[in-house]
Order: C-alpha cells, then structure tokens, then sequence
C-alpha cells in the first residue's frame, strides 16, 4: 500500500506534464471550449440591468458583477469533463489500456484534468485582476481568513465536480451511454449550484433544497466566501461541509469504479 | 505461470432485428441472450514458455486473453497469472505483465511516443538507468530509430505497432499477451516483429500466449498450441502433434524439367500410384503421401524424372485447422 502510494508520488509529475501536452495538442478546442463557459457573464449583464434602477433582493450592480465574475473564476477553475472522456474509453473499449497501468485511473484521470488549469487560468487571472480592480472589488471580502481559505475551498470545489463526473462516467460500465446524464447533472449544477443565478434569489423552497445537495460546494461556497463578509463560524461550518461532501462523494465514485469495471466488457477486438 | 480452470466468461448481449418498428419496439421489451465466449477453459502455461492461442474467429481467444490480462471478470472457474488472481489487477501483477492488441493502441494519439514511454515509466516506476538501458535495447532491436519523435497519428502502421511493442515491454514484463500482434503488417515486419518476440522470451525467459490470424507467425513461434473454438478447449500440444494426428500425411512438391503432361512416367495415372495429386500446376507438381511410402515415392521420382527441386512438408496449419474446425461444427 505504501509503495503504491509513493510510486503514484513519483508518477504524477509526469502524468502532469503529459497532461499539459495533450491539452496543447488541442489547444483549438480546448479554447473554444473555455469559451463556451462564459455563461455567466451573460447572467451578469441580465441582472446588473435589473438592479439598475436600485438594489434587488439586497444585491446592488456592483455586487452582481462580483458575483458573476467569482462564478466565472471558479467555474474556470473547477470544471472539467472526465466524465465524457470516460464514457468514450468505456463505449469504445479504449478503457482497456488505462486498466492495463498499476496506478489507479481516478488518479490518471485526476491528473490530466488538472493539468489543464494552466490553460484556464488565461482566462482566470484577468478575471482576478478586473475583480480586484475594478467597482466590482466593492463586492469582495477583505477578511484575510476567508481570502486564505478562498483557495482550499476552491480544491474541494474542484475534488466534489471531478467525483461527481467520475461516478457519471463509471455509470458508462452499467448503461454504455451516460450523455443524458450528465446532461441532466449540468442542469441540476446550474440551478442548485449558484451558476445561474445566486442561490439566495431561489424562491425558498427551492432554496432549502439546494442547501442539502452538493451542488452549492460546488460553485456557491466558494462564490460566498470570497463575495461576503462571513463570521468566521459560518465559514467553518461551510469549509466542514465542504470536507465531508469530498470525502463522501469521492468515496462514492471509487466504490462506483469497483463495482462497475467488474463488468466492463472492452469491446472492440 | 498461467493457470486457467474450467474458465467460463458468458456476455449477455441485446438482440434487436434491423428496421424502425424493431427499434421503437426495443424500448419497451428486449430480447438478450448469452454468449457464451469461454466456456470452461482449463489450461498450464509454464514459464517460458511460448504459446499459440489458435481457433476462428468468435472462438474466444481474445475474450480468454482478456481475462487472463485482468481486463475482464470471469462468470466462473479460476484464473492466475504469476501467482496472482488478474481481475484483482494488483499493481505487482500488473507490473509483470503486458498485453499488447494489434487493433487498439495505448501510444498516446496526438504525441509521439516517446511521451508514452516517458509515462510507462512514470507509472511502472521503472528506474531511470533500466529505463534508458531498455529502450536502447528495444530501439536497436526494432530498429525504431527517429520514430519515437513522431506524432503517433503520423506512423504508418507497421511503424505504429514496432512502437506498441515497445511501449508494451519498458517494463520488461514477464508474460507477454500478444492478440494479433502482426496484423497488416507486410511480411518482412511480420518476422522482424517475431525475430524480437522470440529474441525477447529467450532473453528474459518471458512467458509468451499468442493469437493470430497468420499462421507463420504460430509456426515460427510456438512449439506447443492450444485451439479453442466456441469457447471450449479442442487441442492443447505440441504443433507437430496436432499435425501428426489431424493429418499425418506429408506433402511433396516437386519440380520437373520435362513439360508436363506427356513426360515420361509423369502421366496422372503414375502419379495417382505415386500418392494423391494435391495440385498440377506446369512443371510443379504437389503430391499427398502417406509417411511410410515416403522413401519409396522420392526414390522414385528422383530415379524416373527429371526433378529440379523436391520438398517434403508438413499440410499447411490452415489446412488442419479447417479440417478440425469443420469435425467440430458437424
């Protein structure tokens, strides 16, 4: 076990580097496809015309405009599509070569998601800088606890969206197909997640539901702690719920692995 | 070592007529039914020892290496692999192992493969002094020279598959699960790929299991073979025994200088006592005889004609094959 876990150690500098090199092989449709996340700047410019005429439900323009560029932060810097390229290896048979490796494929497949960060940070940072820079950085913390925890919160984030497309991958194991799902989980993201609009503007019962599912630490926790001035309670009771949804959810994925590889099939030859 | 008892892997698999109403129908009801790949397949493969894997297609040879590489989870019977249980897929185990597919690649597409050497070593842990040492060695051997730093989609597939190989054993594996290793290969990379495999087992002791559809591939590489068709175990020996009790009568193929018919003592009638006329084709002439009659018959086609070249072979593998596989289907 120990063995196992420090030659995963030593693999994943060059599991990272590969990574980034097959991201630059596609570095056309890889920045068309960052581009297709820019949703929610299209929410920002809807909401910011609404508060307009004076503050909406306590969120004045400026405050929109953090919210939506925060949403697009950690959008850009949590989304990823393993659970696509998962279902591709597992309907084409390709999974075959990635089961072949003494290194578990969560950790293969961790790795060459995160590299792609590099890349999304062209977009990231200058969304950092106008944040900070600009009326919007009205709307962002100056709590130095939250700004330290805004990038562990940030990881998690990262960790629960990745388990959660990981388990909808390994679903391929079971029904081949899983598109429908995950585009059925996109939409669920969008509404419970804060991707849309802040979860605080939900009509109520809506609202408490979304607080129980893990989309919220997906986007919104992260969204909240770095747009509001929390006391430092509510920030752990947040960053704790957010370590038990990484834990739980990556649990899951793994023990949804295991139960679905028994029955890969890997067709093809 | 490789272990197989009583080794079944059933699919069960969707059946649905062609056309629109069968498809609208197969929402609401399917038909499955199994198939029954590898039906209790048993079998010991010593180390080192070289082993062709041989039955049509459908007979469950690739299915069989899938569960011996740990890809798939046998339905029943019991399967190890050095020791270890495959679909386990220990890392030990999958440090000693390979499995290389002639119809699908694990070079990465869009580099070249010196990046997939580079993340073998990386999750095999190889040290870097054996690494450098074997890809030396395997570059010399397949003479991969500048390929390694071309864009694997550039290859052609000849040069694809020398790569394959060679990304299949940085990690000097000890069992080599090769399925259709030299499939659209030309002939001269089809024995330089079965010069490195036999190279290979002899220097590493490597245990080899092999499936292909070129029989010269099996001739040349294995001396002992297992047959399996529709998932059962039909043959395992050696070649020349499978030969021996398919079909043991030898061919003789000879060339006259004489034009034929007509030749002295060449007519069919003389050739006819001779042995059977497998077939007259000009001057070459290929006759069945049986073992015992042997010396007699090239005496005397060598004592009455005038024989520029005479050859005394086993009946084609394909040959036996066939037959075998038409006994069974009947």
């Amino acid at each position: 076990m120990k063995s196992q876990l420090s030659r995963t150690v030593r693999a994943l500098p060059t599991l990272l580097r590969i990574g980034v090199a097959e991201t630059v092989a596609y570095r056309a449709e890889f920045i068309v496809w960052i581009l297709t996340t820019t949703q929610p700047l299209i929410m920002m410019s809807l909401w910011t015309s609404v508060a307009r005429g004076g503050s909406f439900k306590g969120y004045d323009a400026d405050a929109f405009v953090a919210y939506y560029l925060a949403t697009l932060l950690v959008r850009q810097l949590t989304g990823n599509w393993v659970a696509w390229q998962m279902m591709e290896e597992i309907r084409m048979g390709t999974m075959a070569m990635r089961l072949l490796r003494p290194i578990h494929p969560f950790v293969t497949y961790t790795a060459s998601q995160v590299a792609a960060l590099p890349f999304r940070s062209i977009i990231a940072l200058p969304l950092v800088v106008i944040l900070l820079v600009t009326s919007a950085s009205s709307g962002v913390t100056h709590d130095p606890m939250q700004l330290a925890m805004f990038p562990l919160s940030i990881a998690m984030a990262w960790l629960i969206t990745f388990a959660i497309l990981f388990a909808i991958g390994s679903l391929a194991f079971f029904l081949t197909q899983t598109m429908a799902i995950a585009t059925l989980y996109f939409g669920l993201f969008s509404l419970f997640s804060g991707y849309l609009l802040p979860l605080d503007l939900l009509p109520t019962p809506i609202a408490k539901i979304a607080a129980v599912l893990p989309f919220r630490f997906t986007l919104s926790v992260p969204v909240e702690i770095i747009t509001r001035t929390l006391p430092h309670g509510e920030l752990a009771r947040l960053l704790a719920a957010q370590v038990a949804w990484t834990v739980a959810l990556i649990a899951f994925a793994v023990w949804l692995w295991n139960a679905g590889v028994r029955r890969f099939e890997s067709v093809g030859t | 070592m490789i272990v197989a008892k009583d080794l079944k892997k059933h699919f069960k698999v969707h059946k649905r007529p062609p056309g629109f109403g069968a498809a609208v129908k197969s929402l609401f009801h399917r038909t499955y039914e199994t198939v029954k790949a590898v039906d209790g397949v048993s079998f010991t493969i010593e180390r080192g020892e070289r082993v062709g894997f041989l039955g049509p297609n459908g007979a469950g040879k690739t299915t069989t290496l899938k569960v011996l590489a740990g890809l798939l989870h046998p339905t029943s019977g019991d399967a190890t692999v050095e020791g270890f249980v495959p679909f386990q897929r220990s890392p030990e185990l999958l440090s000693k192992i390979t499995l290389v597919m002639g119809q699908k690649s694990q070079l990465i597409w869009d580099l070249p493969p010196s990046e997939t050497y580079a993340m073998n070593r990386a999750v095999f842990d190889v040290p870097r002094a054996q690494f450098d040492a074997t890809l030396k060695e395997l570059t010399e051997l397949l003479e991969l020279g500048d390929l390694v730093d071309k864009p694997t989609r550039q290859l052609s597939l000849g040069e694809r598959m020398k790569c394959e190989l060679a990304a299949a054993l940085l990690h000097q594996p000890t069992t080599l699960f090769l399925d259709e290793p030299t499939i659209g290969l030309d002939v001269a990379m089809q024995v330089a790929i079965r010069d490195f495999v036999r190279s290979y087992n002899q220097r590493h002791s490597a245990t080899v299991l092999l499936t292909s559809h070129y029989m010269d591939d099996v001739v040349a590489l294995c001396p002992r073979i297992i047959v399996i068709d529709r998932g059962t175990l039909i043959h395992d020996g050696d070649l020349r025994g499978l030969v021996k009790q398919m079909d043991p009568d030898k061919r003789v193929s000879f060339t006259v200088t004489t034009p034929l018919p007509g030749g002295p003592g060449c007519d069919d009638e003389t050739l006819a006592k001779l042995g059977t006329v497998l077939a007259k084709d000009g001057k070459r002439i290929t006759l069945r005889v049986q073992e015992r009659e042997l010396p007699s018959v090239v005496g005397e086609l060598l004592g009455t004609l005038a024989v520029a070249d005479l050859a005394i072979e086993d009946p084609p593998l394909e040959d036996i094959l066939r037959k075998m596989f038409g006994k069974v289907h009947k």
